[in-house]
């Protein structure tokens, strides 16, 4: 008797995590296809349309008058920097919401995105600088912040209150920086100070992006193995290192990954606003908790800077960058989610 | 009873902080520095006595003395906005029983940019009283909302979720502006300070047309001082001791949202100056609010000039906007206060 419930516990609980996995791979699948879909379209849509059969053609490496100029110079890159910096904030973002159990503890609430986005400014505009050295330079411009951060929001105990209201502190003085070097350096064009404090995918050249490819091909891995002990963490410190796992190291190695995927990022394409704070509670609500959503919350950040992107440049008469769309969706939400969190109490 | 007597002997609301003396005439002079500094620095530096001769002689040298004549409308316009933001400040502090309160962090500057943006977007709207009714409309908007939203739940509105909630709003309704102006990028630039504050563009015809504003404004602060401090023992206390809490908040808050859309309205969103303003004299001073709210005003006005001379030196030759300035040096006041507040009361 006392065996057969028993039996009965361990096929309902093996049922369940097969049901979760199915439907963790099923939503997987579907923000791939829908994120190729949007490469599709990045690469289609444009003051001209060229046939898929001619697309396929120009990638392939023909050369074709007007539409290789167009797909190479102009709606590739776009695309690339699209996906590739869209991926790295939605990872990034739920590394931070996942390790700091606050979905408003992300990257771009707490000035990190700003820190790298202002150095990679005063590199560019007033150092002119290669593409390698703004890199190096933003990456280390967001592990300085970061340590920042936790430096000035340690006190004797730790609070996720104090340091968010550091962060935006934070934030709010880098901003003023980047607007400052901006006004600086003549620079004075729209374009460009859309890039730096909003982001933007405008003017993204194929020569500029190697540096966030790389990154992202190589940290993602990482935290994705790292990411088995994420839903650990979760649970907070006191489980987590009863169950063995070294909470300093793996957390301080999933802040370091995620701090690197962000600057280079945000050297590329500016502070695209919200797509590190909305991808990881949409990949959560979509596929449930119970797993490491660390692909889907990337898979979402995809799919929210292209599809933005591609609104942003077609849905109305003038062009809007890709910050100011993902900015317009994604404040309404986050005041949604703090009507949430109040009501609950989490503050 | 020996102690009831003795504080009816000499109630405690009558005793003048002490320092106050020191720290008004320290604050009179600095102002008066910095009224000098303001009309001397520029994209044209002058000396002390290129300045006095321009001020009080004209006739010696007819080219500093109409530089000096532009940069007065500019002092005065920056020193009055100054004040309004520090008392918009301190009201905005006292109503919501709260340190880190400010017409910037609560996003009620942005909601005052967001109306009068929209309106020359789409109302047509040119005179500056247009643009001060529309973003004191704005303005209260967007303060009610992000109190409302802040106040949700246990607790009440403490300083985290009101911060939270305006940083929100404020990221919102930034994003709506940049929708509305950059398909308009050919009167970009008569828009673009609405971006980042500045005194700059200011006329004496605007400061004759913000002066009421910042008169009644003032005047309410003034007179709601004392009640205010009841206000600051908590709304039981203060009801105990006759205060109307509903009618106070509303009067006191209406006042700090006049005050802050009239400087918006002409200025543009400029941050972080009464969070400045109002901690730097509580720390010399005291709570107070019959002392806080006057030498809020003044130090005000003292951060907002310096700020724009500092704008202007770290600008030239052309000159950096008011809001960067006070935003680098307001932002670290935020840092410090989290850093000191407990725990608990966050």
């Amino acid at each position: 008797m006392n065996n057969l419930t028993t039996n009965n516990t361990i096929a309902y609980i093996m049922a369940g995590r097969r049901q979760r996995s199915r439907r963790y791979w099923g939503v997987t699948t579907v923000l791939a296809v829908i994120s190729l879909l949007l490469c599709f379209l990045m690469l289609y849509f444009g003051n001209t349309i060229y046939s898929i059969d001619k697309i396929a053609r120009v990638l392939g490496g023909e050369q074709i008058k007007g539409a290789t100029f167009a797909i190479h110079t102009i709606r590739l890159p776009r695309m690339l920097a699209g996906l590739f910096a869209g991926f790295a904030f939605g990872v990034a973002g739920h590394i931070f919401q996942t390790m700091l159990r606050n979905p408003l503890a992300n990257p771009n609430v707490l000035g990190i995105t700003t820190g790298s986005s202002a150095a990679a400014v005063y590199c560019i505009v007033i150092l002119h600088t290669s593409e390698a050295v703004v890199s190096v330079v933003s990456v280390a411009a967001g592990l300085v912040t970061v340590t920042l951060l936790y430096l000035l929001s340690r006190r004797r105990a730790f609070s996720i209150g104090r340091l968010i209201l550091v962060g935006i502190g934070l934030d709010a003085m880098l901003s003023s920086v980047i607007t400052y070097l901006l006004q600086k350096s003549a620079s004075q064009d729209v374009p460009a100070a859309f890039r730096w404090l909003s982001g933007s995918l405008n003017g993204s050249k194929l020569e500029e992006l190697p540096p966030l490819v790389i990154t992202v091909l190589v940290l993602a891995p990482i935290i994705l193995l790292l990411g088995k002990h994420l839903s650990l963490l979760e649970l907070g410190e006191q489980s987590a290192s009863s169950l063995g796992i070294h909470t300093d190291r793996t957390r301080i190695a999933l802040i370091l990954c995620s701090v690197c995927m962000i600057a280079m990022a945000t050297a590329t394409t500016g502070p695209i606003a919200f797509v590190s704070f909305l991808a990881g509670p949409i990949a959560r609500r979509l596929v449930g908790v119970g797993h490491t959503n660390i692909i889907p919350a990337g898979l979402v950040g995809v799919i929210l800077v292209l599809a933005a992107d591609l609104i942003g440049q077609f849905a109305f008469e003038t062009r809007f960058p890709v910050g100011v769309i993902t900015g317009i969706l994604g404040a309404p939400y986050l005041i949604f989610l703090l009507i949430r969190m109040n009501r609950k109490g989490d503050f | 009873m020996a102690n009831l007597t003795a504080s009816q002997d000499k109630p405690q609301g009558t005793q003048v902080p002490k320092r106050f003396a020191i720290v008004l005439i320290v604050g009179l002079i600095a102002l008066g520095v910095c009224v000098l500094v303001s009309l001397a620095f520029g994209s044209r530096a002058m000396g002390l006595k290129e300045v006095l001769d321009g001020l009080f002689r004209p006739e010696v040298d007819s080219y500093s003395a109409s530089v000096v004549q532009k940069r007065i409308g500019r002092t005065v316009f920056s020193l009055l906005a100054g004040g309004a933001l520090g008392v918009s400040g301190a009201l905005m502090q006292a109503v919501t029983r709260n340190p880190i309160a400010d017409p910037s962090i609560l996003g009620v500057n942005t909601g005052a940019t967001l109306f009068v943006v929209g309106g020359i977007a789409f109302l047509n709207i040119g005179s500056a009283n247009e643009y001060i009714v529309l973003a004191c409309i704005g303005a209260a908007i967007t303060a009610i909302f992000v109190f409302g939203v802040g106040s949700l739940g246990r607790g009440g509105a403490t300083p985290i979720k009101l911060v939270l909630a305006g940083a929100a709003t404020s990221a919102a309704l930034s994003s709506l502006i940049s929708a509305i102006m950059i398909p308009r990028a050919q009167v970009m630039d008569q828009l673009r300070f609405w971006q980042v504050g500045s005194v700059g563009a200011a006329t004496w015809d605007d400061i004759a047309v913000f002066s009421p504003f910042l008169i009644v404004g003032i005047l309410i602060a003034f007179v709601t001082a004392p009640a205010l401090n009841a206000l600051a023992l908590g709304d039981e206390a203060a009801t105990g001791l006759g205060v109307r809490t509903g009618v106070l908040r509303l009067v006191a808050s209406a006042a700090g949202v006049v005050l802050c859309g009239a400087v918006t309205a002409l200025a543009g969103p400029i941050g972080f100056v009464g969070l400045l303003a109002t901690h730097l004299v509580r720390l010399l001073i005291g709570p107070d609010q019959r002392y806080l709210i006057p030498m809020s005003a003044l130090a005000g006005a003292v951060v907002l000039t310096v700020s724009d001379v500092i704008g202007r030196i770290l600008g030239s030759p052309g000159e950096l906007e008011v809001g960067i300035v006070t935003a680098f040096v307001g932002a670290p006041i935020l840092i410090l206060l989290a850093m000191r507040s407990k725990v608990r009361s966050l």
